[in-house]
């Protein structure tokens, strides 16, 4: 019997078995010993991994959403229709995740809810309050068709289906909001934000690169499903998206360069600071190297390629997620933080939660194409082949007496 | 009137009255913190041959107050900036955006708190001095009409101008604060934050808040329009295809010309 079940435990299994037990602890500590007993946050630092991570990366990584629901239902650029179910998926999974890091890291998590009642219109973090909730709806019934056909429940479906345009536009209007608006929390602390980081653009900052990132995660998101569940997905698709992330990089590129040049900020890059490391450390390898990548035409027609050059930008929007929140804040507090064990625990846990649903919601949910010759016939019109075809058959209905 | 103290960093003689009364006040354990914490609001700190006490400084435009979502803590008109620990989340929004760095939290407990000096405002809103005033035994900390100690601390300062800084904090740093500083030296010697910006800090923030209702009516009406257009477009182009593959048969186009109008709001 032992035997039999050590058999069915793979190497992975196990891992996330350890991972999942960790977190408990974890939990356990946090709600119940207090912040104090499971963080090396303090009164000079009170923000550290939970909020620079879980949150504000946890909502970037999650910009695939409103980006591709916008392209495929406003743009009707149907050709990225396949990869949708799953870029909504992982963007619910996200905004779930930070909605849990958020429980982590408020002192009274269960008073999460009091900005729904108790309100303070000045305040960006009672935006972001709102935008959380509200997008999170949003995410949840741009996801529930997936749920309601696996159930077989024609009737709400088609309800959600019939307002899904202005669910959309909704969707991409609270996540505009939410992402320039984790930007402009750190509006409010100039001369304490390094100024390689504080600019009074850090709202359109934040949106640009939520958009390369938020796109670079469903080719990273694409490449491992590949090869984790064998499910298929096109290559000319994700190199379309390459391009497109090319220029975003380009336009944030110029953003960043100009600002430090419009702030007479650019000495500070050579002062070789700890601060200045880490910026070029974010530009370099963030930015300028997969802006690089992308622009090559090799790159972006193989897999390995497209893999790498997002997995760059994502990581790169990580560090400087964390250079935002937590390098430029340190030497301005004046006391040293480095997240304890439990706060890089805690992460690795919600992370570990996020990949176990997503595995079981491609099981379970109609999350990829089925058959991809289905796909094709119900997009061939808008392929040039088809459309030599409506010509001839137009001409032959013209032809027609 | 809004009420403020001056405290005169010449005069203090680090006697430590004032943190003694403020614990009692406040019935707070004893601590030996280094700094301001959960269990003490004021401190008093040795600086070269000055002695210089750090509390809340109560800005007449707080930070803290303007990025608390839940509007839990709150500028009172007579001058303190006070907190309703029912409201709070625990955000500790307004420790990261203390520009003095003065709230503190209570990291070891299960349920914490915010925690600052409130200015005694259940004394001082019916006119009576807060505690570390009362018990100040050389006048260093002085408690009144916010206006008129500035008169004085301008009188102390043109009367002895060798005695003094020309400059008395907190009278413009980040828009203005009710406790105001006097001192010998430069402020930056003593410990005090340098290049604090004149502007109230809640203005960087609101300049991009108050523009967002805008946002969302222009980019929805935008986005909504765009929609509209291309959905249009494609129903037509649909519509093209189906009369095309049944032979120009007018009758076959679309049943729905609500639908046909507004283009598909709804997709498959």
């Amino acid at each position: 019997m032992i035997k039999k079940l050590i058999q069915r435990m793979t190497f992975w299994k196990l891992v996330l078995a350890t991972i999942f037990l960790m977190g408990l602890y974890i939990s356990y500590v946090r709600f119940f010993k207090g912040l104090g007993a499971s963080t090396g946050l303090s009164d000079k630092f009170p923000w550290g991994l939970w909020v620079g991570f879980d949150v504000l990366c946890g909502v970037g990584l999650a910009a695939g959403g409103f980006t591709i629901t916008l392209v495929v239902h406003v743009f009707n650029l149907k050709k990225y229709k396949p990869i949708l179910p799953a870029t909504v998926l992982s963007a619910f999974l996200g905004y779930l995740l930070v909605n849990a890091g958020l429980l982590f890291d408020i002192g009274r998590p269960y008073r999460v809810w009091h900005p729904l009642i108790m309100w303070n219109p000045h305040s960006v973090m009672f935006e972001v309050a709102w935008c959380v909730m509200l997008y999170t709806a949003v995410l949840s019934m741009e996801f529930s068709p997936l749920v309601f056909e696996r159930l077989n429940w024609e009737k709400p479906k088609k309800i959600v289906k019939s307002i899904t345009i202005p669910l959309v536009i909704l969707g991409f209007i609270l996540s505009s909001l939410h992402q320039s608006s984790l930007g402009t929390v750190f509006l409010i602390v100039p001369g304490r934000l390094h100024p390689l980081w504080y600019s009074p653009i850090l709202p359109l900052m934040f949106f640009t690169s939520a958009i390369a990132t938020g796109l670079s995660m469903v080719i990273f998101e694409s490449y491992l499903s590949r090869r984790a569940f064998k499910k298929r997905l096109e290559l000319d698709l994700l190199s379309g998206l390459g391009r497109v992330i090319c220029v975003v990089l380009a336009v944030y590129f110029v953003l960043k360069m100009k600002d430090l040049y419009n702030r007479g900020a650019l000495a500070f890059l050579l002062d070789g600071s700890h601060e200045s490391k880490m910026f070029a450390l974010e530009m370099v390898f963030g930015v300028v190297v997969p802006l690089i990548l992308f622009s090559q035409r090799k790159v972006r027609e193989s897999q390995g390629g497209l893999f790498i050059a997002s997995l760059m930008v994502v990581l790169g929007f990580v560090i400087n997620r964390l250079n935002v929140s937590i390098t430029g804040m340190l030497r301005s507090s004046g006391v040293n933080y480095f997240p304890s064990w439990m706060e890089i625990g805690a992460t690795v846990f919600l992370v570990a939660v996020g990949f176990a649903l997503f595995a079981a919601a491609v099981k379970y949910l109609p999350v990829f194409p089925k058959e991809e010759a289905n796909a094709e016939r119900e997009f061939a019109y808008l392929t040039p082949k088809r459309a030599n075809s409506i010509g001839s058959l137009t001409a032959e209905a013209e032809a027609k007496p | 009137m809004r009420k403020g103290m001056l405290i005169d960093t010449t005069i203090c003689v680090g006697c430590q009255a004032c943190e003694e009364a403020c614990r009692e006040k406040n019935s707070l354990p004893e601590c030996n913190q280094s700094d301001l914490s959960a269990c003490k609001f004021t401190k008093v700190f040795e600086r070269g041959e000055y002695y210089v006490r750090k509390m809340c400084m109560h800005c007449l435009e707080p930070a803290c107050a303007s990025v608390c979502p839940v509007g839990a803590l709150r500028k009172l008109e007579e001058g303190p900036v006070v907190y309703d620990e029912d409201k709070c989340i625990g955000c500790r929004y307004c420790m990261q955006a203390c520009p003095f760095q003065i709230p503190t939290y209570e990291w070891s407990k299960a349920l914490p708190r915010v925690r600052k000096c409130w200015f005694c405002y259940d004394r001082v809103l019916v006119g009576e001095q807060p505690a570390c005033a009362a018990e100040c035994p050389t006048g260093a900390t002085l408690f009144g009409n916010r206006e008129d100690l500035l008169a004085e601390a301008r009188r102390r300062i043109v009367e002895s101008p060798d005695q003094y800084q020309k400059h008395i904090f907190g009278e413009r740093e980040v828009g203005g604060t009710s406790m105001l500083y006097l001192a010998a030296v430069p402020f930056e010697q003593i410990g005090f934050k340098s290049g604090l910006i004149e502007k109230p800090l809640p203005l960087l923030t609101w300049a991009v808040l108050s523009k967002l209702p805008d946002f969302v009516l222009v980019g929805g009406t935008l986005l909504g329009g765009v929609a509209w257009i291309i959905n249009r477009r494609m129903t037509l182009e649909e519509e093209r295809i189906q009369q095309a593959k049944l032979g120009g048969n007018r009758d076959a186009k679309s049943r729905n010309t609500l639908s046909r109008l507004l283009g598909r709001l709804g997709k498959d």
